[in-house]
């Protein structure tokens, strides 16, 4: 099947690539454009590791073609951090929250985290597991990704991060 | 896992979709949000030529209210359902329901039209859509076809969607104001498909059900509406007996495949219960 060119930005950068329309979104990242940021965790649409925001949605990049998102804005991990290498509130609040172990679901995690903020800046407790429940983690138990997003909303709100009495 | 090779299209128009569908034929599918097809590629149990992605006809997107009906954009997402105000105020059973559809990405993309035509008896939209009498309007070459939701399911996987037809918007008849609603789904995580789950709007007047549905979903080859469980309640309160009556007629017509979700007589008792607790929740929610 001949390739096609699949244009789009992602992480601010207008890249492209001569693809097959077969071609999935994650492997168009990792192999066409070298952002191992996403990764492949089960490849079927459960474990969310392959999480990236397109157009403003939080989509697992293992389940859609390269070529769907032609034209889009893509963010990725490798996005999230400012030019000048400075982390972004929720890289931080992942750090400073222990909300990581193995570090393989963090990228999904991260990027979805993102999103759920921007469409919910105070999210409770409950909200924040419902808005992560498409992203799998087989270490921490969640605890500390829970408290890590928390600790980011109330970073970007600008109010005193109060850990809860365990 | 790689996909098979195909031609991609990408219409604006829904004349054009058609009419490509209509050329291609047999080769051809549609891509709708992809998160059931693609999984389907991935592992080779589909292998289509030619997929017609729909994400650029507009015309298939958004929510509306005409001529007494609720109509729906079949390209209209699970995250949209949700987010409409619209819906919330008209239809309120479908964002509860779109709620407890897989998780946030697939929702993300999932279109309601997607999960109601593709004919899998795990999805939860066919019910809702039988429960609240919906009907499909169906698009080819050749025309417009209506389907009722209630008449559209023939079996797993199996609809009377004809080759080169395309589901283009569903329209439910609004519920009436004050009317409860409740869906009800047992299942074992996040992302899974009902073990078992309820449909059910209601009215109730002077205290009484004045009209019922009962859909039901995952506990036979299609989604079935209940009947008899729903005539058990009609003129009379929501009370223990007949809240009974009405669990064993659902029980009564359920034919659940034994999986990992349980046996058949454990899936059969769950449809009863959440036939129970639906009803319970929209006798509830219902203005009297």
């Amino acid at each position: 099947m001949s390739k096609i060119n699949v244009a789009m930005t992602v992480n601010g950068k207008a890249v492209s690539a001569e693809v097959e329309p077969r071609t999935l979104l994650i492997h168009y990242l990792r192999e066409n454009l070298s952002l191992t940021g996403p990764h492949i965790g089960c490849d079927t649409s459960h474990c969310g590791a392959c999480t990236v925001d397109i157009d403003g949605k939080s989509v697992k990049s293992c389940t859609i073609f390269a070529v769907q998102a032609a034209g889009a804005e893509v963010l990725t991990i490798e996005g999230m951090a400012g030019a000048d290498g400075k982390l972004h509130v929720l890289q931080e609040a992942f750090r400073e929250m222990h909300g990581l172990q193995c570090g393989y679901c963090t990228p999904g995690m991260i990027v979805r985290a993102h999103r759920l903020l921007q469409e919910n800046p105070s999210p409770t407790e409950a909200e924040i597991r419902l808005g992560i429940s498409g992203n799998l983690c087989r270490c921490t138990g969640y605890q500390n990704i829970v408290k890590a997003i928390q600790y980011a909303a109330t970073k970007i709100n600008g109010v005193e991060f109060k850990e809860a009495a365990e | 896992m790689i996909p098979g090779s195909f031609e991609y299209h990408r219409p604006s128009k829904l004349s054009d979709a058609v009419a490509l569908l209509g050329s291609l034929d047999n080769d051809a599918r549609l891509l709708a949000g992809g998160h059931s097809l693609i999984p389907m590629m991935k592992l080779r149990l589909a292998q289509p030529s030619h997929l017609i992605d729909l994400a650029a006809v507009t015309e298939l997107k958004g929510v509306a209210h005409d001529d007494g009906d609720v109509v729906i954009g079949a390209m209209t997402t699970q995250h949209e359902v949700i987010g409409s105000e619209l819906l919330a105020t008209s239809v309120p059973i479908l964002r509860e329901a779109a709620m407890l559809i897989a998780d946030p990405q697939v929702r993300y993309m999932g279109t309601l039209g997607g999960n109601a035509a593709n004919g899998d008896p795990g999805n939860d939209m066919p019910a809702l859509m039988v429960t609240l009498g919906a009907t499909y309007v169906l698009r080819s070459a050749s025309g417009e076809r209506r389907v009722a939701a209630r008449e559209f399911y023939l079996g797993i996987y199996e609809t009377s969607l004809r080759p080169g037809e395309i589901l283009a918007t569903i329209r439910i008849p609004a519920p009436p104001k004050g009317h409860g609603y409740a869906y009800e789904k047992l299942k074992r995580k996040i992302g899974d498909y009902a073990t078992a789950a309820a449909a059910v709007v209601l009215t109730v007047s002077d205290g009484k059900i004045a009209s019922c549905a009962i859909g039901l979903t995952n506990v036979s080859d299609r989604p079935l509406l209940a009947k008899d469980a729903a005539a058990a309640l009609i003129g009379g309160a929501l009370d223990k007996a007949s809240v009974a009556k009405a669990v064993a007629a659902a029980e009564a017509i359920v034919s659940p495949a034994e999986d990992g979700r349980g046996s058949v007589e454990y899936r059969t008792k769950m449809a009863g219960v959440m036939t129970a607790r639906a009803l319970a929740r929209a006798f509830a929610r219902a203005s009297v």
